[in-house]
């Protein structure tokens, strides 16, 4: 598989390492159903996913990737520092 | 007070030469990582061409030359060898001493391409891979940053802890290139 890191362009999944899934962060103060739900609950969707992978043996961005899990297509990367949020 | 002895990272090991690839350590008299605060690209730039003659890397690229280089070495951050960096530009990058940090190899010679395509899973051809270009990649499960620094010469950087594994690795692939004739 090869993903297209925004910074290095197309690169080996082997440099790459997986988190898991990238989920909107509920507030801090969300009732205790809301982060049972985030921490604890996932989708398993046959079809595109969106999952936060770290660049880990190249330049240590944080990537946004969306592939598609049924046909292992890589769909799109972005910066996760270019979705919003603080840092 | 005890004298203390200095070694460098690769000390003892090298420089070895096999068949027409020669690799040799590199000691640049000082490298420090510069990493822009927010918004402060276009100013630090700027301030690095007015202070050492260089501005401040893109993504997989370089600056500067032998002596005095800096080096995009990942998100958002480059290094800069060879000189030491002018304290004033603190007030656009935070700047870290990195001199004693990394093994810095220099591979050179004809066949250098063919040895770092064992290694590293990135097209370093001269045709895609040109001199200045750099590249933060695996080399040998290793987080190395590459960089072509001429015809047929590439300088490569790991953690200094690395720098036995690393000479052990091109060593290995400058003898298997050789032994293909």
């Amino acid at each position: 598989m090869r993903v297209t890191c925004p910074n290095c362009g197309e690169r080996d999944r082997r440099e790459f390492y997986v988190k898991g899934a990238a989920l909107a962060r509920p507030a801090a103060d969300a009732a205790l159903d809301e982060w049972h739900d985030h921490v604890n609950l996932r989708d398993n969707p046959a079809g595109e996913v969106h999952e936060l992978w770290f660049h880990e043996m190249g330049c240590g961005a944080w990537i946004d990737v969306c592939r598609n899990v049924v046909s292992h297509e890589v769909i799109s990367t972005a910066w996760v520092s270019d979705l919003g949020g603080t840092r | 007070m005890a004298d203390l002895i200095s070694l460098s990272p690769c000390d003892g090991l090298l420089p070895v030469t096999i068949g027409s690839v020669t690799l040799s350590e590199d000691l640049p008299d000082a490298m420090t990582s510069l990493a822009p605060y927010a918004g402060q690209e276009k100013a630090l730039s700027a301030a690095l061409e007015a202070a050492h003659g260089m501005g401040f890397p893109a993504i997989n690229r370089s600056t500067g030359k032998a002596g005095a280089r800096a080096i995009w070495f990942s998100q958002g951050m480059a290094l800069v060898q060879g000189v030491v960096v002018a304290p004033e530009l603190t007030e656009f990058a935070a700047l870290t001493d990195q001199g004693d940090a990394w093994a810095v190899v220099r591979l050179d010679g004809d066949g250098a391409e063919d040895v770092l395509a064992r290694l590293v899973p990135v097209d370093l051809r001269r045709q895609s891979f040109k001199r200045g270009h750099t590249v933060r990649a695996e080399l040998a499960h290793m987080m190395a940053s590459i960089t072509r620094v001429g015809p047929d010469a590439f300088q490569v950087m790991v953690f200094r802890s690395m720098a036995r594994t690393l000479v052990h690795d091109l060593k290995t692939a400058m003898a298997a290139v050789h032994a293909r004739g």
